[in-house]
């Protein structure tokens, strides 16, 4: 009894998580409204806890965006509005999903360039593996060569028949 | 390309991302840039700490200082404390942004812990903070005589973060402004 009650709790404490972490609710003015809310606190990362978006995160910081997010929403801000006034503020790290130019540009180009180069090499080593037949022989070697097949040949036929 | 030096493409692919993960070690990825840096300083209007009495951004510009960002409840903020008196002896000018913080507490803890600041903007709510950026306190801000923001120290300044970053910043803002 006591021996399972130890792997119980723990068990019991990994579900605990989820639900302390309620986040304080927003009454929207419609269902659109809150559907982007869902959107963009998803989308917009978290400053002082790096891995989390707004949404998920309990630092005071996100809750503060949070709120400011519901704010802006609720005055008929636009989404490009509000990610323009986030990233003015935190920065272009702020969005999980940053905007195609200056200096972000390498992170949308990198996985494209990875898998070109990637596609190089294996182009690459396929062609060297192709090419790799060993040089010509010469008529004088191609002689010798049929001569030394003929002779194991017979060699194999007359050892056969003996 | 010859076999032989073919043989070495692995080690040397090594060595590459050998030296990026040695860099990685001393990078800190707390540190954001801020997205202020060579921008003015945001407007406000907010009280004066203790006071009714409301402070604007002409109130803590005209000359380079710092601008930092505190609060009772943030522990770092009490480790900082003692060095921002000692700079504030040395006669570096520094404002005080008192975020998220209650009016009371804050008050008896400069009375009990000593007041480095020439003037605090009380920002109950966080909106300067929320304009400055400011993700966690403590944070230091340099702006400049004109008001535009220079650099931001994100955690506890020291006697080191003071030597090898904000002083050359902070010396060769004064000298400017002096050679005016």
């Amino acid at each position: 009894m006591n021996l399972l009650r130890l792997p119980v709790c723990l068990m019991a404490l990994l579900f605990a998580a989820s639900v302390s972490a309620v986040i304080e609710t927003y009454e929207f003015s419609s269902p659109e409204l809150e559907q982007r809310y869902q959107d963009l606190s998803g989308e917009l990362r978290c400053p002082k806890c790096q891995n989390q978006n707004i949404a998920d995160s309990n630092a005071p910081i996100a809750k503060d965006l949070r709120k400011l997010l519901y704010q802006q929403l609720e005055e008929g801000a636009s989404d490009a509005e509000i990610r323009d006034y986030m990233v003015a503020r935190y920065g272009e790290f702020v969005r999980y999903r940053p905007s195609f130019s200056g200096a972000t540009i390498i992170l949308w180009l990198a996985p494209a360039l990875l898998l070109l180069a990637a596609a190089l090499v294996v182009v690459a080593v396929l062609r060297g593996r192709a090419g790799r037949g060993g040089p010509e022989l010469s008529a004088e070697e191609q002689r010798r060569l049929q001569e030394l097949v003929t002779r194991a040949e017979t060699e194999e036929n007359a050892e056969r028949h003996s | 390309m010859p076999a032989r030096l073919k043989l070495f493409l692995p080690l040397a692919l090594f060595a590459l991302l050998a030296l990026f993960l040695f860099r990685g070690l001393s990078l800190d990825p707390r540190e954001l840039p801020s997205a202020l840096i060579d921008r003015p300083l945001p407007e406000f209007s907010l009280p004066r700490l203790g006071e009714e009495q409301r402070v604007s951004r002409a109130d803590v510009t005209g000359r380079p200082a710092l601008l930092n960002v505190w609060a009772t409840w943030c522990v770092s903020c009490r480790v900082e404390h003692p060095f921002l008196r000692q700079l504030a002896e040395r006669g570096v000018p520094i404002y005080g942004v008192n975020y998220k913080d209650d009016d009371v507490a804050a008050q008896r803890w400069l009375d009990e812990l000593g007041d480095p600041y020439l003037l605090n903007i009380a920002d109950r709510q966080g909106s300067f903070g929320l304009d400055l950026g400011v993700y966690g306190a403590p944070e230091t801000y340099l702006v400049d005589a004109g008001g535009v923001i220079r650099y931001r120290h994100v955690g506890v300044v020291d006697e080191r973060v003071w030597q090898d970053t904000l002083q050359p910043l902070y010396e060769e803002l004064a000298a400017a402004e002096e050679s005016r």
